[in-house]
């Protein structure tokens, strides 16, 4: 304590790698599972934007995928939603304009995977 | 100016300046927010933020979801410590040591800003350090219990101004920053809200390229506190603009320019119901405080309506 530092020698503070928090799944919170039809979707890329957990990941389709009325949707468009991260509180399926995402409980859809 | 798609584009993956596995509480509208400001800089952002819920949700050791150089700095001084970085990165570049351009950006909640960060947001702003404060309103301070804030809106119910038989809640109207902050003559304030992801970008860019300090104020529903269903953030969000509770403006060079004009504005009560902490106003003997609080409203709004047309510099 006694000893004086010039604030070149001072320590730094806790400094942490980047981004470390994608090993933390928060997948686990979640109560209400979004279930997205991707055959009923525009990808107007509201729910991307919205997402509080940058859950629904974006891809760059050359090609296109089928969406709304069977229609090719190119260029940016979404992906099935990352339930590692996914909280599941719904914002996704009630600012959806087509209606495309429902909730479903997540012990329902855990029953129905154990069906299959 | 890009479209959802491309804000998407960059808002998205591990190479996002803010990234997935923070613990903000479900159907936080700070995710939205925050990401989407990040995406509006073209150049590499320093973050300094404030303590506040964005600070202790990103960053429980030894996790964090920043992907972008941040700094945590006390409740009070976020601004300080911007104007500090952006002094330090102007002095290394003047002696050659750094190169290239960088945005700074100073974010606090509403507590962290209206209240104990204030006199330091003050000083940056008279100093014009170029750097932009994003303060996320959720009008009281939420990550400790919903205490009073100075953005804590008139008649809210908190735990510090509890309603009961003698009080209906808050009895003052909330500090308006956007005009203080323009009474800086700062180039560019702006007041925008979580829903409105385009016009918040856009307000965020110009934020960013603004020829010294900007303010930008959005408000941000909190599920939590305010007592909502999660999956109805934006629609709060929506309904504080529709009721011109929260008018979407900016106020760039000291010109007022409202962003938009509710066509049919619809009565504050939409917006309070719901809403735990406005509960007790509609219980009978309270009608008094929702006329009331609608008189302001219309009142402001007649206002800032004044302000924009009469084109006279802030």
């Amino acid at each position: 304590m006694s000893e004086r530092k010039a604030w070149q020698e001072l320590e730094l503070g806790v400094e942490l790698p980047a981004a470390t928090s994608l090993g933390y799944k928060t997948g686990g919170w979640r109560v209400l599972r979004p279930v997205w039809n991707a055959s009923e979707c525009t990808h107007c890329m509201i729910c991307v934007s919205y997402c509080p957990d940058m859950a629904i990941p974006v891809t760059k389709s050359e090609e296109g995928v089928a969406g709304k009325g069977g229609r090719m949707f190119k260029g940016i468009v979404r992906l099935e939603t990352n339930l590692d991260y996914c909280k599941g509180c719904g914002i996704c399926a009630h600012e959806c304009p087509t209606k495309c995402i429902s909730i479903i409980r997540e012990e329902e859809a855990e029953q129905a995977a154990c069906k299959l | 100016m890009p479209t959802l798609q491309e804000i998407a584009l960059k808002t998205d993956g591990v190479d996002a300046r803010i990234v997935s596995g923070h613990r903000m509480c479900s159907g936080c509208g700070i995710g939205p927010l925050i990401k989407t400001v990040l995406a509006a800089s073209d150049k590499p952002v320093i973050v300094i933020s404030a303590t506040g819920c964005l600070e202790v949700v990103t960053t429980i050791y030894p996790f964090t979801a920043w992907n972008t150089p941040w700094m945590h700095v006390t409740f009070e001084n976020a601004a300080s410590v911007a104007s500090g970085v952006e002094a330090a990165y102007k002095a290394l570049k003047r002696r050659g040591k750094i190169d290239g351009d960088v945005n700074i950006l100073a974010v606090g909640g509403d507590g962290g800003t209206y209240d104990i960060g204030f006199q330091a947001l003050s000083g940056a702003l008279e100093r014009r350090h170029k750097f932009m404060y994003l303060v996320y309103d959720n009008e009281g301070y939420m990550n400790t219990g919903n205490q009073r804030s100075g953005a804590t809106p008139f008649g809210a119910s908190t735990t510090t101004v509890p309603a009961g038989k003698v009080s209906f809640g808050k009895p003052q109207w909330r500090k308006n920053l956007v005009e203080i902050a323009a009474a800086h003559r700062i180039p560019y304030v702006g007041q925008a809200a979580v829903h409105n992801t385009l016009d918040l970008y856009k307000k965020a860019q110009k934020g960013f390229n603004a020829d010294g300090p900007a303010v930008l104020a959005v408000l941000q529903p909190c599920t939590t506190n305010w007592s909502f269903d999660p999956a109805l953030t934006m629609q709060y969000s929506k309904l504080a603009v529709e009721t011109n509770f929260w008018p979407l403006y900016e106020i760039e060079n000291g010109f007022v320019h409202i962003s938009t004009k509710p066509s049919n504005r619809k009565p504050i009560e939409e917006f309070l119901k719901g809403q735990t902490r406005f509960r007790h106003l509609f219980k009978p003997g309270n009608e008094h405080v929702i006329v009331e609080m609608q008189k302001m409203i219309d009142d402001e709004w007649a206002r800032l309506l004044k302000l924009e047309e009469s084109g006279i510099q802030f």
